[in-house]
């Protein structure tokens, strides 16, 4: 894809003045990094990272149906969610595959807020234009921009500008005025770490992400290190950890499979989905720790201690956290176990990796104590 | 010293030629946490494949500018990588390689040239 064609976010210009590299990234053109990967990885770790996630797709879904509609295609119980919630889930097709993933919450009272990936937000929107039915509206939200606060910092950074945002535990979503515009709001995030997702008119964009950058808690992050970050908290990435072929139970996202839903097998793919639920899948997705040699990246085959190739990694790199090697990847059953004894064939070379539980770095998400 | 279009540098003492990535390139990589660095006795033509270099995001062939006998590879850069960054022509040099022709180091760009071809891009 030529730089022409790439589309920019309403914080192009502020990337550029903090002397971000950009690169292409479906469909941006986004910031990689600014200061250097490591150092903003460890400055998320450790403090507050800002990043700018505009270029996901973002959408609500209303009407009388909307709930009813939307959960054909998801294997989440969006009926019993409460208001004020989000809830992570799966677009899935016919045959059960991940056509993406996405955080659906309820704001307000106007039926679903939706964040799905940049690479497939157009995809994902038009499937759910063509087929959802009834007294179901899909709008898309291309007047807003998307920023995300994480890190252990982030809380109190928010809570100087809004104390109502301290209230809010993980994966709760609130409509509320900040920085004195309508935003959305949910705390979650893709590194692991306690944070914010925040939602603001493209308009007020550049004012919200500079004036969230006065506080030298916080510095600007780029997607080199929200991938690192994300692997380190054993989160899929779509199109590399998780596509159009793998079912939620490859994937190892049993967790996004509703209780009420299993038992109504009501959504795309149950079929396939309460068979591998059932008798097992032919693979799954693990997390691997290589302990010499190269990093493993997507691709890389996983083959057993006798050098049989059994698998692909699907996503990899250096853990800057652990200061080791770390890997997903989709291996048969028979080889998921923890503690299994594995190989990474990295440029014909095969190194030594154990199955090992993800996230590979705890995450920190903070969940408000029951009253 | 001497440079190629892929961002390697020679530095040619009597018949061993020192290699290594330009900073231009390091930069370009950004953080470099592992290198792979040739063995002694191996040999290279020019435009192998003899080395790699990865940063947190990916790893990227290094090119052999020269032809001839690897007679060492920097050893030090496997325990740590971050030198390729920090000091990317000197201590941060990838491999030493004994060359039967001179004349193939000359070909290559000066600093003036390197420096003119790197605004182009």
């Amino acid at each position: 894809m030529s730089d022409q064609a790439l589309k920019t976010t309403p914080l192009n210009a502020a990337h550029r003045a903090l002397g971000a590299r950009m690169v292409g990234f479906g469909g941006y053109d986004m910031p990689v990094q600014y200061e250097g990967v490591l150092a903003e990885h460890r400055w998320t770790r450790e403090h507050a990272g800002l990043f700018d996630v505009s270029h996901m797709g973002q959408c609500r879904i209303t009407g009388d149906d909307a709930i009813g509609q939307f959960q054909r295609f998801v294997p989440g119980d969006y009926e019993i969610l409460k208001a004020g919630k989000q809830k992570y889930s799966l677009l899935l097709n016919a045959e059960g595959g991940i056509m993406d993933d996405l955080m659906a919450g309820k704001p307000d009272h106007d039926g679903l807020f939706v964040v799905v990936n940049a690479g497939n937000k157009d995809a994902d929107f038009a499937f759910l234009n063509a087929n959802l039915a009834g007294d179901a509206t899909l709008t898309v939200l291309d007047d807003r921009a998307l920023l995300a606060i994480q890190g252990p910092e982030a809380a109190e950074v928010m809570a100087k500008h809004e104390p109502a945002l301290a209230e809010m535990g993980f994966m709760d979503s609130a409509r509320l005025m900040l920085f004195g515009v309508d935003c959305f709001v949910s705390r979650s995030g893709y590194t692991g770490e306690d944070g914010y997702e925040i939602s603001v008119p493209n308009a007020d964009a550049e004012r919200v992400w500079n004036t969230i950058l006065e506080d030298a808690r916080v510095k600007p992050i780029g997607l080199g290190a929200r991938d690192s970050l994300r692997l380190e908290a054993g989160l899929p990435l779509h199109g590399h950890d998780i596509d159009a072929t793998t079912s939620p139970v490859e994937a190892a996202l049993t967790f996004a499979l509703s209780k009420s839903r299993k038992e109504a097998a009501d959504f795309n793919g149950a079929e396939r989905i309460l068979k591998e639920l059932a008798d097992g899948p032919s693979r799954v997705r693990i997390g691997l720790s290589v302990k010499e040699g190269a990093p493993a990246r997507e691709g890389a085959e996983i083959a057993d201690v006798d050098g049989n190739v059994i698998g692909k990694v699907t996503s990899g790199g250096p853990s800057p956290t652990l200061g080791r090697n770390i890997a997903m990847g989709y291996v048969p059953p028979a080889f998921a176990a923890l503690g299994t004894d594995l190989k990474v064939i990295v440029r014909g070379k095969p190194a030594a990796a154990e199955v090992v539980a993800t996230p590979f770095v705890a995450t920190r998400y903070y969940r408000k104590p029951k009253a | 010293m001497r440079f190629t279009k892929d961002h390697e540098w020679v530095r040619l003492e009597g018949d061993v030629a020192t290699v290594g990535i330009s900073k231009h390139a390091a930069d370009a990589l950004g953080d470099v946490v592992f290198v792979e660095t040739p063995e002694a006795g191996k040999t290279v033509s020019v435009g192998d494949s003899f080395a790699v270099v990865e940063s947190v995001k990916a790893a990227s062939d290094v090119y052999a500018p020269v032809a001839g006998e690897v007679v060492e590879g920097n050893e030090a850069l496997a325990s740590a990588p971050e030198t390729v960054n920090a000091d990317p022509e000197g201590e941060g040099w990838f491999a030493k390689i004994r060359i039967s022709d001179a004349s193939q180091v000359e070909a290559l760009m000066d600093q003036a040239a390197y420096d003119a071809y790197l605004t182009t891009l």
